[in-house]
């Protein structure tokens, strides 16, 4: 019961917290708008299906991208209407770079290179793989395009990642990929 | 903590304030960048008005609503595309035309662009056109009366979404079609035939210089591309008018992703000056259409529907110098030009830049043909050589740009939800802010215009989620208003609105509030069926149809008893308010009726059309609150079995039927 308690009030504190850093439209002192805030991600809603974000935040294997996405400051984009098509890369994929490649993509100071390779994950359609061909090239949010290959039913992005799952969201279609996508050299 | 709590009890305690302090957070983000002194800055004291008129698009309400700025309060909701029984709009036998399309009536539309009418560029107040999405049509509201005045059909067209956009000196409005379509006598042709059989057009409605009536001047025949937004040049490319098209892919299935194929679709350029020219010299083909031109009349007070059947078509192919493509990134969306003239902003829904054309640029590129080919014949003019520059990384999903009066832009991005303010000239970002809600459109005070009027930018947002009291699955959409009057724009205040807000204008409300109409002038009252007094009242038959002349003043009916009807009747209820003072409608419902109500301003008369089912005594009454007996002012109709032997016989006060027991006998009218 203690255990709960502290628990509890400490979970509280945190709440109070989160609440009094909010500035207050009463406040004349706190008339900024520095803090972008949260938008549709912050909505409460148990009901409706989940959106792409959500399905991530459920995702073990995501924890990365989790991360990333929140330090991007992508989370709102993309959970607000779509549609989107996200190339979500596993934690083993991110493994796969070399040593503090994402560590170094974490510092504030890159926060433009990690939102570039970010976007060049998403594309705004809906892009279920039965429709992909080979060949296909999709244009991605980032502004770069990625090409698609297809052999015997299965699916590889720019010849290095492969789809390994697919999941519907409420805003677009999750492609659960086996490696990151790095944007093409400027 | 104290002992003896119970685990239950501390827990659910635990729970509880939780549960508040989540509550007390929510939106947590929203609120975090609402300045403090917002609510001054939207407050408008009781008595006082507002600073300008906001002219927003009803959406698939198919209406245009109007409120004022910055208050966001909602004065009127003007009755355009969509019948609408609170008003009679459309139930009225004198609206019903209004409504009449090539199709037949069509109730129902969905309106989602505002043009305000210029001269020289700048806001002149007179009136406010809208367009219909799905019927092809365009209205014309009167600002005067705050009533829609006009409507035309565009023929060859389906899905007027490029529409109704306004030259400098308002000369003409313009219609693009979304959809492409078989043109032509070959309308039974295969879907997959698109690329062969699939055209656009768009069409320039010319405005009478002062009474504003349209009248389709010419289209021009385009490839099957969609047409999406556009807007006139100003000043030295006045003469130019410029939209923004997708689907250059000529996709007819899964556009979501066939229409997204290539890396750049096209804006538009016509030089409309030189459209003009051809049009006046005779060139191009009179082709055999059918569309309808409805105009309502403030002296007769009904509308007529006339049925045209002609149309003008300039084909770029045979007439040249008339119409370029630009190359434009990732089907653009909105096409907004700058006060200035000199720069066409392109947004394209998917690209990560926005690219900005120069007008000076667009017109060395065609004097040195500087083409990059061609599209279905139409030059192509290089994508470098018509570019100002691009704004890189912008944002997510550019959308739409107005402008201020100080060299800003202001560009809508829907998936980022965000609108980003930026630099015409040197291109650089200056300034971002949260929507929250996937913005849509956007709009400045004059924004469009040579002048803009500047101090607000107001975001219309397509989602509103937990934004206001939840009311279900469907809720409101939200509007938002900023402060640009500083360097970072400043969110002040939310707004619900009616339908799906798309395009708005704002103008200042001196130049419309001098002009607002209070009454019509009961001795002009041209209509056929007036009564205009109490002495004119009366009912008279004509075959099977009853005609009821009434008159209406506080607070009764002329006349308010009426015999003689029978079934297989139908009546027309003719009422004129003879009221000449400012905010004193009558209304007019009589049970059973299945259509709408009547609501009759000073010096109007309308006309409800109403078929008997029973045999009865029937009720009417006014139902817009007149007076203090306005609970008085109601009157009494008998309806009599198809047989009956019963004389028309009305009146009011002492005249009324002296009879009105006896079923069946013969009656004398009481005059």
């Amino acid at each position: 019961m203690k255990k709960i308690i502290t628990l509890s009030i400490i979970a509280l504190s945190v709440l109070f917290n989160y609440c009094t850093n909010a500035p207050e439209q009463t406040t004349e002192s706190t008339a900024t708008e520095t803090s972008p805030g949260g938008g549709q991600e912050a909505v409460k809603d148990d009901e409706s299906a989940k959106d792409v974000v959500k399905v991530a935040v459920g995702s073990p294997d995501h924890t990365t991208l989790v991360a990333a996405l929140k330090q991007a400051e992508l989370v709102t984009a993309l959970s607000n209407a779509g549609p989107f098509t996200v190339f979500a890369p596993t934690n083993a994929a991110f493994n796969k770079l070399p040593a503090g490649t994402v560590e170094g993509l974490m510092k504030p100071e890159k926060k433009a290179d990690l939102q570039n390779i970010l976007q060049y994950h998403v594309a705004v359609a809906v892009y279920k793989t039965e429709d992909m061909q080979d060949g296909q090239v999709i244009g991605q949010a980032n502004g770069d395009n990625i090409t698609l290959s297809v052999k015997d039913g299965k699916v590889m992005v720019n010849g290095t990642a492969n789809i390994i799952a697919s999941i519907k969201a409420t805003n677009g279609i999750i492609h659960v990929i086996d490696a990151v996508l790095l944007p093409p050299a400027k | 903590m104290k002992k003896g709590f119970s685990f239950p009890f501390t827990s659910l305690l635990l729970v509880s304030l939780v549960a508040i302090a989540l509550q007390g957070c929510k939106p947590q983000g929203a609120q975090s960048a609402v300045g403090g002194d917002a609510a001054s800055k939207v407050y408008v004291a009781p008595g006082k008005y507002d600073e300008f008129y906001n002219f927003v698009s009803g959406g698939f309400s198919g209406q245009m609503s109007v409120y004022g700025l910055p208050s966001g309060r909602l004065f009127r909701v003007i009755p355009v595309f969509s019948v609408d029984p609170e008003k009679g709009w459309g139930y009225s036998e004198e609206t019903k035309p209004m409504l009449n399309t090539s199709n037949g009536f069509v109730p129902w539309d969905d309106l989602h662009h505002i043009a305000l009418s210029v001269t020289d560029g700048i806001h002149d107040g007179r009136w406010a056109f809208g367009n219909a999405n799905n019927t092809p049509r365009i209205a014309r509201i009167d600002l005067k009366t705050f009533r829609t005045a006009e409507i035309i059909e565009i023929p060859n067209s389906a899905g007027n979404h490029s529409s109704p956009f306004i030259t400098e000196n308002s000369e003409y409005v313009v219609a693009g079609t979304r959809f492409s379509i078989p043109i032509g006598d070959k309308q039974d042709v295969a879907i997959n035939t698109y690329k062969d059989n699939f055209k656009g057009t768009v069409s320039f409605i010319s405005l009478d210089k002062t009474s504003g009536e349209m009248s389709i001047a010419f289209q021009i025949l385009l490839p099957g591309v969609n047409f999406d937004l556009a807007r006139a040049g100003k000043g030295k490319s006045a003469g130019w008018f410029f939209f923004s098209c997708y689907n250059s892919e000529k996709a007819n299935t899964l556009l979501e992703v066939n229409a997204s194929q290539k890396d750049k679709d096209f804006i538009m350029a016509v030089n409309w000056k030189k459209a003009e020219e051809y049009a006046k010299a005779g060139k191009g083909q009179k082709k055999a259409v059918q569309y309808v031109h409805n105009t309502y009349s403030d002296k007769t007070h009904s509308a007529t529907s006339t049925m045209l059947k002609e149309v003008l078509v300039l084909d770029p192919k045979e007439l040249a110098d008339m119409v370029y493509f630009m190359p434009c990134p990732k089907s653009p969306h909105g096409c907004d030009t700058d006060p200035t003239g000199e720069f066409i902003v392109g947004s394209g829904k998917l690209a990560a830049v926005i690219p900005v054309f120069s007008f000076d640029k667009i017109q060395k590129a065609i004097a040195d043909k500087n083409y990059d080919g061609n599209y279905d014949g139409i030059p192509v003019l290089k994508y470098d050589a018509v570019l100002h520059g691009e704004v890189k990384k912008p944002g997510l999903g550019p959308l739409h740009t107005e402008f201020d009066d100080k060299g800003n832009a202001y560009t809508s991005f829907f998936v980022s939800s965000e609108i980003v303010k930026w630099n015409i000239k040197d291109l650089k970002v200056l300034d971002r802010v949260n929507t929250y809600y996937s913005i849509g459109h956007l709009c400045v005070p004059g924004g469009p215009t040579k002048k803009p009027w500047g101090k607000y930018v107001i975001a219309y947002n397509k989602i509103t989620k937990d934004r206001y009291l939840p009311t279900g699955p469907e809720l409101t959409q939200s509007a938002q208003i900023f402060d640009i009057s500083g360097d970072k724009m400043k969110l002040l205040l939310d707004f619900p609105t009616i339908g799906e807000p798309h395009y708005a204008e704002a103008i200042p409300a001196n130049l419309l509030m001098k002009n607002s109409q209070k009454i019509f002038k009961i001795e002009e009252n041209q209509n056929p069926f007036a009564a205009k007094g109490d002495n004119f009242a009366r009912v008279e038959r004509k075959g099977n149809e009853i005609h009821v002349y009434a008159t209406s003043i506080r607070s009764h009916f002329t006349p308010d008893n009426i015999e003689g009807v029978k079934m297989g009747d139908v009546v027309y209820f003719h009422v004129t308010n003879l009221e000449q003072d400012w905010d004193v409608p009558h209304g007019f419902a009589i049970k059973g009726a299945n259509n709408g109500e009547l609501l009759i301003m000073p010096g109007e008369t309308q006309t409800l059309k109403w078929i008997p089912e029973k045999v009865g005594v029937f009720p009417f009454y006014c139902t817009d609150f007149c007076s203090a007996l306005h609970q008085e002012m109601q009157g009494y109709i008998r309806v009599s079995p198809a047989g009956a032997n019963i004389p028309i016989s009305f009146g009011t006060g002492k005249k009324v039927p002296e009879a009105a027991t006896a079923p069946a006998t013969e009656q004398k009218p009481t005059k």
